[in-house]
């Protein structure tokens, strides 16, 4: 388990210097400088200006410059925003995203398990059929569509819930909803597929037989096993969520990490970019690693097999 | 069976010899075939067609290729000429879905946007689909050393937030409709290799495979006539989950400032202008292009639920 957790470990490393270094010379290969557009500015302005983000020296130094920078978890400074460094934007903005995503994570996980076993138990049953039709117009609805059917009916035709930002409970409703139905749906369909193929299994005849409570057969010995194909899932599901939240941020003015990353893009401010991609990335990868450790956890057939290989 | 019988015979002697009579044998009969043979494409398609949810999908989607074409030909107004004496008309029979805040018809902005998804779909799965093959049947036939190699590197891209990727490639490149289309083809073949490479590597040791080689086939010809068409079942199911994303991707580029640019037309950005009037009551320039991604996407997830089952040989009966 150890020597695979390095080894885990030192690809994730990697796969994350690969990330930094393609954004890297991505960003640095737009023709022209971040200050020339629009407004014309004096030469020797525009000179400080280089030379204050180090924009004068050569490529492969300024590389150098910003991996030294990253190591020690600087992300360097905004340039349109002055005044302001990427790690300020983060420090204010990830909070609110990690509250939304973790909720709607959250709401998705329990509601889309709750679904497919419902589904599953009664197979081609109303309950079925019902829960398959969420299921497959969950999938169906982009989630931007999803938050403005919500906004029109919720919030505007029908004011039950506020229509934008993010102070209360109430307000986190909506948002939550909007992002949540897509994972949901297939978190469904997942749990459905693997708890029906699970409760033909032997061993589950065997609880029946032995007389358990079909509570106990369903969330002890059925649903142990049914969740393993969802768990793996999980990180691709995490990372839709992730760029889910940029245009559900946007939607719903929520102050979150998506909105610095969306306003970055379109003011083409190349640090904020290149540093919220590197953080998304950083997370992303390591929510894949915890999804596999996970998976060692929760599947002892794995951990055997990794022994006996070696 | 027929053994058992006899030996029980006595034990109830209610029944009477007479009634066993061995069934004449019937020698035309026997080897007759009950089912008539079909080949596997034919099954599939009569399981699909019985599918109804699956051949609503198909009927909708082969109406939006006719709208897409055609639509645009029939339409008395264009896409693009803004007429601002006709802002923000609702419905009609003259302005079907209404008209813009620019005058502009959002009927025949529909049709263009169908035009501007489909293209976008089905450009990614084909891009999807000749990287994937031949990257996943390279690495899968190959095996070994190659097959591994070739692998971490999909496994690296696969680690890849793919929406992120696109972003960035959109920022770079800048945005338009072939940028699209490139961005969303730099990660998304990974996928398809992932599920070709599995499939030729469970394909490649059965004895069919062997025979061909027995008789020295060259190595193209096995990928091509051998293994290929084994794989084409889940390689159509994915082509098939690949387009709806690719269309949603292009809406939600769109809508967020990063994909089609103004004049032209497309469902993500005429979403993202119907939004920003919802305050003012102009529920139709929201609502068509909306319903169409859905619709869409819909049509292509329930033929791909559809296809799914039809073409999976073990429920074939």
């Amino acid at each position: 388990m150890n020597s695979y957790f390095i080894k885990r470990f030192a690809a994730m490393i990697i796969t994350l210097w690969l990330i930094i270094t393609a954004t890297f010379f991505l960003m640095h290969s737009v023709p022209g400088s971040p200050f020339n557009e629009e407004r014309t500015t004096n030469e020797a302005v525009q000179k400080n200006l280089e030379a204050y983000y180090h924009l004068d020296q050569p490529l492969i130094v300024q590389y150098g410059n910003y991996l030294a920078a990253l190591v020690k978890l600087d992300l360097g400074p905004s340039i349109k925003k002055s005044s302001q460094s990427v790690n300020d934007m983060l420090g204010r903005g990830f909070p609110v995203s990690f509250e939304l995503g973790f909720y709607t994570l959250l709401v998705a996980i329990l509601s889309g398990i709750l679904l497919g076993v419902l589904a599953a138990l009664r197979h081609n049953g109303i309950l079925d059929y019902v829960a398959m039709s969420i299921a497959v117009i969950g999938i169906s609805i982009p989630n931007f569509v999803m938050a403005t059917f919500l906004i029109e009916e919720l919030a505007v035709r029908f004011p039950i819930f506020p229509v934008a930002t993010w102070s209360s409970p109430k307000h986190m409703v909506l948002p939550i909803l909007a992002l949540a139905t897509g994972p949901m749906a297939i978190i469904a369909r997942l749990t459905r597929t693997s708890m029906l193929e699970v409760l033909t299994q032997d061993y589950i005849k065997t609880a029946k037989a032995k007389g358990l409570s079909p509570v106990k057969i369903v969330f002890k010995h059925a649903l142990r096993n049914a969740l393993l194909p969802v768990v793996t899932v999980l990180g691709s599901l995490a990372a839709s969520i992730l760029t889910g939240t940029f245009v559900i941020e946007k939607i719903f003015a929520i102050p979150g990490m998506g909105k610095y990353f969306v306003d970055s893009i379109n003011t083409r401010d190349y640090p904020v970019i290149m540093g919220t991609t590197v953080f998304y990335s950083a997370i992303l990868i390591l929510m894949l690693l915890i999804v596999d450790l996970a998976y060692g956890v929760l599947d002892p057939r794995i951990k055997l097999h990794k022994k006996e290989a070696k | 069976m027929e053994l058992r019988k006899h030996e029980n015979r006595n034990i109830s002697p209610d029944v009477p010899d007479a009634w066993f009579v061995p069934k004449a044998r019937n020698q035309t009969d026997a080897e007759a075939v009950i089912r008539p043979s079909l080949s596997y494409w034919k099954d599939s398609w009569l399981r699909l067609l019985k599918n109804k949810l699956a051949m609503a999908g198909l009927v909708f989607l082969a109406l939006l290729t006719l709208l897409a074409i055609f639509g645009p030909m029939i339409s008395p107004h264009s896409v693009e000429k803004q007429t601002l004496t006709l802002q923000n008309l609702p419905p009609s029979s003259k302005y079907w879905f209404g008209t813009d805040d620019l005058g502009r018809d959002v009927f025949t902005r529909t049709c263009y946007g169908a035009r501007i998804s489909l293209f976008v779909g089905l450009m990614a799965a084909l891009i999807d689909f000749i990287v994937g093959v031949v990257y996943g049947g390279f690495s899968g036939y190959k095996g070994g050393r190659t097959d591994n190699l070739m692998m971490r590197f999909v496994e690296i891209l696969y680690g890849l937030p793919y929406l992120l990727v696109v972003i960035l490639v959109m920022v770079v490149i800048g945005p338009g409709l072939t940028t699209i289309i490139l961005a969303l083809s730099i990660t998304g073949w990974v996928g398809m290799a992932r599920i070709v490479r599995g499939q030729v590597l469970q394909i490649k040791n059965y004895e069919f495979v062997l025979a061909s080689k027995t008789f020295g086939t060259n190595t193209a010809r096995i990928i091509r006539k051998n293994l290929l068409p084994n794989t084409m079942g889940p390689i159509i199911v994915q082509m098939t989950l690949t387009i709806p994303s690719a269309i949603f991707a292009e809406a939600f580029l769109s809508f967020i400032g990063l994909g089609i640019q103004a004049p032209h037309a497309s469902w993500g950005v005429m979403a993202n202008d119907g939004l920003s009037t919802i305050l003012s009551g102009y529920w139709w320039r929201l609502f068509f292009p909306t319903l169409f991604i859905s619709l869409t996407m819909f049509a292509f997830n329930v033929l791909g639920d559809g296809l799914q089952d039809a073409l999976d040989p073990k429920l074939r009966r």
